[in-house]
């Protein structure tokens, strides 16, 4: 049971503020989350935190804080999951979720809230049965150009990427103006894929971790069934094998509860009858045994003279991954090296797949500690100095192996042209730390 | 805008409440009642629509005016439960619509807050569960938490729900797995197998919340794996890497991480686990650093040899936040383990130059004081904390100086008695503090007392190894958190959630719960059958215990072992012991339970203390061997008198026999 719920912006300004049951506190409860929230202590956590009798428990989607207020001892992972899936919905009206975004569409918001929760409890949040209900339609700001595909981003993974090449064909209304000529049948599917990587200075994988998401974004009218058809060698679990060779295989894997599964086992084909918007489809999650090598590896050496203070660190970078792919690497404009926040930040816009690319980095660093009792010049790198981190992103590249087959429509459009499919695939680092 | 309740407002909606039309044309109807119910002054004309409502064919009408009896009801305040309606609504229970029929669960639960909520029964039950496959995650997640209120009358039945459950442990969405989770925690209670099963089913789930891209998701997912590792400590030690942190995270993720690593470390990952710990210990945030130092301290107590060695490494960093942590990790350390004596004896010269807090000074003066005879240069450390301790801005640290200064006299009198004298004239003499002052006075008197006299008094033992034991009883069943478990507790943490709970718990005590308010404050509870009895003890034998004898576990410890066992003896006994009634029925007499095994710990010890009006103390252990069937008694008393001695050892029996009738 939800007794407010608010939305405010990075800033700690109240973009929409929704009281359902009118038993606690005034708008200022905004404020004195906000207030909450700057002041607290760095050891403890903001997801929850509580005045008086109140619960806040919010959470943050693209700079934007959506907090909901509570008295009940709820559960936690309900509530969380609700916020992100308001969030979602939220971006599905309006066409993404932001600062402007929501201010253009106070009204059509409040609309969805109203329909969305009653009395502070959940009734429905599915596309289907709430634009049944909803009225408003979103305000967006710029006409969007379907043509301009050059710069189709992915929607929801907030990577490098997408920073640079903001989608503008993913990103639109899922209900735009029911009279609007130009709305065209489209999917979108991604293979999205995190990856966490540890590897201990003597070059030894510590940790391998991908965390795989298949994601949908349906623009088709609801009810239209399709079929995805995965990598016929994927198999879950250590023991399943299929194939020949070592096939693609995944730890555990999850479906959503809208997925028909009869022809999983058989040919690996998920069934479905998405509604409009935004769905995960599968969750998939794989660890330490990757059947692939790894994208990069690194190879850093120090050297450091322990009298003069001088760091020398050279590091060496290699693509592991077959020539004729691309990767992008943090997406500067030009290769570029820089000191700062007690790091070295070397950007380099593109990677060559099998290239091989090295770099030395020289620094005056007076009083470093370091292992006492050595002599004044040592091989040994000082204590203190950090690990290595790489971030990157990989288009058209699963780290698993796990790929799309095909994408079927059974829907025919009356008229209309065929729909629009995209496929696309991508791998980003969560965490990819190499040890000095 | 239906939410201005201006007069005109009112009047509008009143005739179009009236209107035939609208009530007509059911998407209107219901948006007409949907908005308008918590407007006061509509009441009487939203009565009927509302009633019509639930009678409604379409759903998305009855959906609305389920929850409008809840609203109505809520906007009366106290005026009494209507009976129809509210069998009205158990009838709704059996709706087609999934929707209609959790509005329903949730409407009744308001209306009848009073009674106690919703009643769900055999039948009641049984329809839920199998309605439950046709609601969606939020309907799931909700039933779920309404069924835990339902007892099966037989295991049968148990199971066939336990099996009908099943699938939900496989749901997508997080919230139904944990919903389903504690739902088979709870109705498993007596059967810790099925228990650990369930624990073992969802660990996938949880750990793939743990490393969900939304972090506040991660963040309680996290909260509930050390709920878990609580009573399960090697459930997730398989998989500690899944818990290293990673550089972008949020600081209280990686801090959650930590404790997480700390608490699943063994024989196979220590190696893996300390490695990465070390990493974190230089981390550019000097608080996560500090806590990364703190989980090492913490590991040290298990693998003491390797987290000290780390610890002596960092100290080489000469960095200002790390040694201080450090050196208190050490305090702590000695203290639990004293074969790492020698170790940090040895690592500690040098620490003074990069400490300037005050914890970490008085941390170190402690460790000079205490172990000042294995440390050469410890006279002269402390006696440049002397020369400065004008400037020193901490009391704390100049009283810690003291007593250490002392302690280091009585090993090493000939290198500190010029510089104690400095001190204690400073003290005497100069300081404005009284309670450094009266310090720097007592220890002079004390002097003067003879140097035996102070030997006696600051000569306590130098470590206490049993205190990490007792420390490790901790281990909790799972009953004990299972009611906690998918809410909020585990997530603010249970010490922090005692004290908002008590916020709360003086909020909402009021005129509804005279009863229960007043008891709490009234001292320790008695239940009924048992107060003649504990009124009758202290007549038999001129006891009399006083009740809140609040004596702190160091104290008794001190004092246990200053003193002769006065009295023995050995009481008959069946079976395991279960702490939770045995501390109850102990406080009902006023004793006190210090120290106590977790249950089914062998050998099974307690440790009780319980003060007469004299002032006189009565230190008890209790120790059950697990082959003997009998409790051995070991009573210590601080004023030799065997008559109260008698009769406190005939209150223990009668609390023992007591239990023994309770359960046999």
């Amino acid at each position: 049971m939800i007794s407010q719920f608010f939305i405010l912006s990075s800033k700690g300004d109240p973009l929409i503020y929704k009281d359902f049951r009118g038993d606690s506190g005034g708008r200022d409860v905004a404020e004195l989350f906000y207030r909450k929230l700057t002041g607290l202590p760095g050891d403890e956590s903001p997801v929850v935190m509580h005045h008086d009798d109140r619960h806040f428990i919010h959470i943050r989607h693209s700079g934007l804080y959506l907090v909901a207020t509570t008295s009940e001892n709820i559960s936690p992972f309900s509530l969380l999951e609700l916020l992100s899936r308001l969030a979602t919905l939220l971006g599905d009206y309006c066409g993404s979720l932001g600062e402007g975004t929501i201010s253009r569409n106070v009204a059509l918001v409040y609309e969805l809230l109203d329909e969305v929760l009653d009395y502070g409890y959940v009734q429905t949040t599915s596309t289907e049965m709430l634009r049944n209900f909803i009225q408003t339609e979103a305000v967006v700001s710029k006409p969007f150009s379907l043509f301009d595909l050059s710069s189709v981003g992915l929607f929801g993974a907030e990577t490098q990427q997408s920073k640079v090449a903001p989608s503008s064909a993913a990103s639109r209304p899922v209900l735009s103006s029911r009279s609007d000529q130009s709305q065209k049948n489209e999917v979108f599917l991604d293979v999205v894929e995190r990856l966490s990587v540890l590897i201990a200075s003597n070059g030894s994988l510590l940790k391998v971790d991908v965390q795989g998401e298949i994601r949908l974004k349906s623009f088709l009218p609801s009810g239209s069934e399709m079929r995805i058809g995965l990598t016929e060698e994927f198999c879950v679990g250590k023991s399943e094998l299929r194939g020949y060779g070592p096939g693609i295989r995944v730890d555990e894997v999850s479906f959503h509860s809208s997925v028909l599964l009869e022809e999983f086992e058989s040919h690996r084909i998920l069934r479905l009858q998405p509604p409009q918007g935004e769905l995960t489809v599968m969750r998939y999650q794989l660890s330490d045994d990757l059947p692939s090598p790894l994208p990069f590896r690194l190879f850093p050496s120090v050297q450091w003279d322990r009298g003069s203070g001088r760091l020398q660190v050279y590091l060496k970078l290699r693509c592991d991954l077959p020539p004729k792919s691309l990767s992008q690497e943090l997406s500067g404009p030009e290769q570029k090296a820089e000191l700062g926040d007690g790091a070295l930040h070397w950007d380099l816009p593109r990677v060559q797949g099998g290239s091989q690319l090295s770099g030395l980095f020289q620094m005056d660093v007076p009083g470093l500690p370091g292992p006492s009792g050595q002599g004044p010049s040592t091989m040994a790198p000082p204590l203190g100095l950090g690990p290595a981190s790489l971030s990157f992103e990989l288009p058209r590249h699963t780290c698993s192996g796990l790929q799309v087959r095909f994408l079927r429509l059974a829907f025919r459009p009356c008229g209309n042209a065929n729909p629009h499919k995209w496929v696309r695939h991508l791998s980003h680092s969560d965490a990819y730390v190499i040890r000095i | 805008m239906p939410y201005l309740g201006s007069e005109d407002v009112v009047k509008e909606l009143k005739k179009a409440l009236c209107n035939p039309h609208i009530q007509a044309d059911r998407l209107r109807y219901r948006n007409v009642i949907q908005r308008v119910i918590r407007m006061p002054g509509v009441q009487e004309y939203i009565q009927q629509p509302i009633l019509n409502g639930l009678r409604d064919k379409a759903s998305y009408v009855r959906r609305v005016a389920v929850l409008g009896c809840a609203k109505m009801h809520n906007l009366h305040g106290d005026s009494e439960v209507d009976g129809a309606l509210v069998n009205e609504l158990y009838s709704l229970l059996r709706d087609q619509d999934p929707i209609v029929v959790v509005n329903c669960l949730r409407s009744l639960e308001e209306i009848l807050r009073q009674e106690g909520g919703v009643v769900i029964n055999k039948p009641i039950a049984h329809h839920l569960l199998n309605r439950m496959p046709k609601l969606d995650q939020w309907g799931q997640a909700e039933v779920l938490n309404f069924l835990l209120r339902y007892e099966p009358r037989s295991e049968e039945e148990l199971f066939d729900i336990l099996n009908l459950l099943d699938s939900f442990l496989k749901s997508s969405s997080p919230g139904v797995v944990m919903g389903a989770t504690k739902l088979f925690l709870i109705l498993a209670k007596k059967f810790p197998h099925v228990q650990t099963d369930v624990l073992v089913q969802v660990k996938g789930p949880l750990l793939a919340a743990c490393s969900s891209e939304s972090r506040e998701l991660c963040f309680a997912a996290l909260c509930h794996v050390r709920q878990i590792l609580h009573s399960l400590p090697g459930h997730f030690s398989s998989h500690y890497k899944k818990f290293f942190c990673s550089y972008s995270e949020p600081h209280y993720i990686k801090l959650q991480k930590v404790e997480v690593l700390c608490e699943l470390v063994n024989d196979e990952n220590v190696q893996q686990v300390l490695e990465e710990l070390r990493g974190y210990c230089t981390d550019v945030s000097a608080d996560f650093a500090q806590a990364a130092i703190f989980a090492i301290g913490g590991i040290a107590r298990t693998y003491t040899d390797q987290c000290v060695q780390i610890l002596t490494e960092l100290l080489g960093l000469r960095q200002e936040h790390i040694t201080t942590v450090v050196v208190q990790t050490f305090r702590d350390l000695v203290w639990l383990c004293p074969q790492c004596t020698e170790a940090v004896c040895q690592a500690l010269p040098g620490c003074e130059e990069n400490i300037q807090d005050s914890e970490g000074k008085q941390a170190l003066i402690w460790l000079l004081g205490v172990h000042g005879e294995r440390i050469p240069n410890a006279p002269y450390v402390l006696e440049d904390f002397v020369e400065n301790v004008k400037s020193e801005t901490f009391p704390a640290v100049t009283m810690e100086l003291l007593t250490a200064l002392l302690r280091l006299f009585l090993s090493r009198p000939a290198e500190c008695q010029d510089t104690l004298g400095r001190l204690l004239h400073y003290c005497i003499e100069e300081e404005k503090n009284m309670a450094v002052r009266d310090r720097g006075l007592f220890y002079y008197r004390l002097l003067l007392a003879g140097i035996d006299e102070v030997k006696r008094i600051l000569c306590s033992p130098k470590s206490d190894p049993s205190l990490g034991l007792l420390e490790d009883q901790a281990e909790r069943p799972v009953n004990s958190w299972a009611s906690d478990f998918n809410t909020l507790v585990p997530v603010y943490g249970k010490a922090r959630w005692a004290t908002i709970s008590k916020y709360q718990g003086a909020e909402h005590r009021g005129p509804e719960l005279p009863d229960t308010a007043s008891f709490a404050t009234s001292g320790p509870l008695i239940p009924e059958e048992n107060k003649e009895r504990v009124q009758e003890l202290p007549d038999s034998g001129a006891l009399v215990l006083v009740p809140n004898c609040q004596l702190t576990a160091e104290y008794f410890e001190k004092t246990w072992f200053s003193l002769k066992v006065a009295h023995q003896q050995v009481f008959p006994w069946r079976g395991a012991v279960h702490p939770d009634t045995l501390q109850m029925a102990l406080q009902v007499v006023n004793i006190q339970t210090i120290a106590m095994s977790r249950a089914g710990a062998h050998p099974w010890k307690a440790y009780l203390s319980a003060q007469d009006d004299t002032g006189c103390l009565f230190l008890t252990e209790l120790l059950l061997e697990s082959e003997n069937s009998e409790m051995q008694i070991s009573v210590k008393q601080n004023e030799p008198r065997t008559e109260t001695l008698n009769s406190f050892i005939s209150v223990l029996e009668t609390v023992f026999g007591t239990i023994g009738d309770i359960k046999s």
